[in-house]
């Protein structure tokens, strides 16, 4: 048994056929979240174990490009999982350039989203007219694009207005100050509606405009696909958030083996012989922070677009702490990991607790009574307060704390960091 | 306008010091526990919080059968403490233990796993009170002894008000002082002159006094509430309590031999720990105290409650020097001050554009301010980083 797993062709063979069987069952299916995991199982097995590279892109296309789109048209919800998975992955890329490769624990990283949000926000909204003189706001939904870039520029230039003082600190400290930083931002975020009503308060901003898809529901229309356009936009942000994710890897990858990359990765494990060999500590530091800021900014951007709404409340502590979980259980430094561990938190965060909520509160609407013979429970007594998607905090704090303690490399471990981590003090 | 701003002084620096000391026993824990491990316990906030909650409970639970409202208060303070104490050493034990026995070179991951406990700590508090109540905000109930309002004498008030300019004097005299020497390329302040510039804004307060005097000698109607005043006392009695324990008693030597060299002092029979759960325990059990103080200054108390008045205490203990136990007491107070004042006059200064909902702030840049230009704090010594 143990041979013919270490077999290459009878691997292919398993995965290809998972990935058909699990592919077929979701697409008849489309509401069953275990059918939906398995998939995305079939997914990673493919990326993971030792087959063909032509087969991983095959099952990788074939997933991601054919069966979760089209599960999507009978479920939405595979859509905004898939999208909000996708933002979350950018994200958890771009602290890992920070924390995974630089070593800088950053805690104050939706900061940099709420920048990259609020200008798309305020200038794709008619937010812009309060403060501006030529009533041209909103802009129309094509400056999305360049508002994207703008995004990335604003959210590195915050990267670098908050790094310059808070990356002289040591490591523990600095976590502090980010902690406080990111506060600071959304604080501002929800204060900033007077003297000048820049971003409008706890109210919020709404609507926002999205990107023109008049000729993407054009091209399906070619191949005999007819969409309205509450029906392309899911789609349309879904292939986006590919398309990101696909340059926001790319870029990664090429920094991770760059100059930069081994220079962030040599201040991480020492940073007193980094100085030695001429790394100039703080710009390098810098850099990551404006790095990681700037894919932060860009999803900002694109989250704004998606959710048509932005307010103060969606950029709090939670969401620093979530992604660094994603980070934290990928495996710091590694890049497979980080989008595993995006994945991962937010089926979990959005998709399981809530289905497991839903269940509980089934269970206790109908009365159900558990008879076990010396124990009996009515669900009908069942707290109202048990719901497991209220409580993320505690699933994140548990993750954290045992994977420090059992496996601190993370699932994927990056090779320098296993290194590191098994090392005796 | 300025006239306003002198009369508010004494009541705002009252109201500073009040939470002031409620700021100095959080920033205890964390400055013990950094002195010993060398880490930033996130959690603390937490072991704050359970205390507040933990003393909620007490109060409302035991409303009826205990009806002396000091006894009540000893109660809560008792039973919060210990929750709080018993939170904290379990929280060493489950979650920091494991990695210290592991050692591991990697600074990240102890801190991360405290962060890690916070989180944990403040949903598992939910959902006991969730189960428990089906509610988790939980109020102390009022009493009329703690509400009763006192009238302090006007010359309190006076000596405060000179006191405070005297202090405000000398700071701007002394940077106005530090940047003149460093724009004619000389660096620090002599003794002689730092005295010098004491009489120099001693005078100067004295002018204002004289020139002023309606205003500094008026009628200021300072009153105090008497939890405030139980407030103060209890948490000064905890603070002296602390001193006498860790300077006086073979314990203390124990903590500040571990704290100084866990290594060398296990060579002479100490066991390291023994003594970090002991530190746990008299961090967590001021950290409960506190907690129960808070509630009765605020009333409103629930899980998350412990986030900001956490970070605040931290800010208070980089402040003082973290890992220096008087230093983390008077960071406390003067932070406590500071707060009070930019949370008045922030909205006075600004013609009201920039509110009170700013005062929050003010700690996080306090914090920055410290620990880039002074990160050894106002008492701590020089903390450079070991090769």
């Amino acid at each position: 048994m143990k041979k013919l797993l270490q077999n290459s062709a009878f691997l292919s063979l398993l995965i290809a056929l998972s990935a058909i069987i699990f592919g077929y069952w979701l697409l008849q299916n489309p509401r069953s979240t275990l059918a939906f995991l398995l998939t995305l199982g079939a997914l990673l097995a493919a990326f993971m174990l030792d087959i063909p590279r032509w087969l991983k892109v095959l099952v990788g296309g074939a997933i991601l490009l054919l069966v979760v789109p089209m599960a999507g048209f009978k479920n939405s919800f595979l859509f905004e999982l898939g999208v909000q998975t996708g933002i979350y992955a950018a994200m958890a890329l771009g602290l890992n350039v920070v924390v995974g490769l630089a070593g800088l624990l950053d805690l104050g990283y939706a900061a940099f989203f709420a920048v990259g949000a609020y200008t798309w926000a305020i200038f794709g909204s008619k937010q812009a007219n309060q403060f501006m003189p030529w009533h041209i706001f909103p802009l129309p939904g094509a400056y999305f694009y360049l508002f994207m870039l703008v995004a990335v520029v604003m959210a590195a230039l915050t990267g670098v207005v908050i790094g310059s003082p808070a990356l002289r600190l040591r490591g523990d400290y600095l976590a502090i100050v980010t902690l406080g930083l990111g506060e600071m931002v959304r604080v501002l975020a929800n204060n900033l509606d007077h003297p000048v009503n820049l971003t409008n308060g706890p109210q919020g901003i709404t609507p926002i405009q999205r990107p023109p898809i008049d000729w993407f529901i054009g091209l399906f229309d070619r191949f005999g696909i007819h969409m309205s356009r509450a029906e392309a936009y899911p789609l349309f942000f879904y292939f986006l958030v590919l398309v990101i994710i696909g340059i926001v890897t790319l870029v990664n990858i090429r920094l991770d083996r760059s100059r930069f990359g081994r220079a962030w990765i040599a201040i991480r494990e020492d940073e007193v012989a980094a100085r030695a060999m001429g790394i100039p500590l703080l710009p390098t530091k810098l850099l990551a922070f404006a790095t990681g800021a700037s894919f932060s900014g860009a999803m900002g951007a694109l989250f704004a677009a998606k959710q048509l709404y932005v307010s103060p409340e969606s950029f709090t502590l939670i969401q620093s702490i979530m992604i660094l979980v994603m980070v934290i259980l990928g495996g710091m430094g590694s890049i497979p990991g980080a989008i595993l561990g995006a994945a991962t938190v937010t089926i979990l965060n959005v998709d399981l607790l809530k289905t497991a909520s839903d269940y509980l509160n089934d269970l206790r609407n109908a009365g159900f009574v558990l008879d076990l013979g010396i124990f009996k429970y009515n669900f009908a007594n069942l707290p109202n307060q048990l719901e497991p998607a209220k409580y993320e905090r505690m699933v994140f704090g548990l993750i954290m704390i045992l994977m420090m303690i059992y496996r601190p490399e993370g699932i994927i471990p990056e090779r320098r960091h296993l290194a590191e981590m098994k090392e005796k003090a | 306008m300025l006239e306003v701003l002198i009369q508010l002084l004494p009541s705002v620096l009252l109201e500073g010091l009040i939470l002031g000391f409620v700021y100095a026993m959080i920033a205890l824990g964390y400055t013990m526990v950094y002195g010993v491990l060398e880490l930033i316990n996130f959690a603390h906030s937490e072991i704050f919080m359970s205390g507040a909650v933990a003393g909620a409970e007490t109060f409302i639970l035991l409303k009826a059968a205990v009806p002396n409202p000091f006894i009540l208060l000893a109660l809560a303070i008792l039973i919060g403490g210990a929750v709080a104490a018993i939170v904290a050493i379990l929280v060493e034990r489950l979650a920091y233990r494991p990695l210290r026995r592991r050692g591991t070179t990697n600074r990240l991951v102890p801190l991360i796993t405290a962060i890690g406990a916070s989180f944990f700590l403040q949903d598992l508090v939910r959902l006991i009170e969730g189960l428990w109540h089906n509610a988790f905000y939980r109020r102390y109930p009022s009493f009329e002894v703690f509400e009763a309002t006192y009238t302090l004498p006007n010359l309190l008030g006076s000596v405060i008000i000179l006191l405070t300019l005297w202090i405000v004097f000398w700071v701007l005299a002394y940077f106005a002082y530090w940047i003149y020497r460093a724009a004619t390329g000389t660096k620090g302040v002599s003794r002689r002159a730092s005295r010098g510039l004491w009489i120099a804004s001693l005078v100067l307060t004295l002018l204002v006094a004289v020139i002023d005097r309606g205003t500094v000698f008026g009628d200021l109607g300072l009153t105090i509430q008497m939890k405030s005043i139980l407030v103060v006392v209890i948490s000064f009695a905890m603070l002296y309590g602390l001193n006498w324990l860790v300077h006086k008693t073979k314990l203390g030597i124990a903590i500040r031999a571990v704290a100084q060299d866990a290594q060398t002092a296990s060579l002479m029979g100490i066991d390291p720990d023994v003594i970090i759960t002991y530190t746990f325990l008299i961090g967590g059990f001021l950290g409960g105290v506190a907690g129960v103080l808070f509630g009765l200054l605020y009333t409103l108390v629930h899980p998350y409650v412990g986030f900001i008045p956490g970070i605040k205490a931290f800010t208070a203990a980089v402040l003082g020097g973290i890992g220096n136990i008087t230093g983390a007491a008077l960071g406390g107070l003067v932070l406590g001050m500071l707060e009070m004042l930019g949370g008045t006059y922030l909205t006075f200064l600004t013609n009201g554009a920039m509110g009170t909902e700013y005062k929050d702030i003010l700690a996080f840049a306090i914090l920055i301010f410290i620990l880039l230009f002074r990160p050894q704090g106002i008492m701590g010594e020089q903390v450079g980083e070991k090769v």
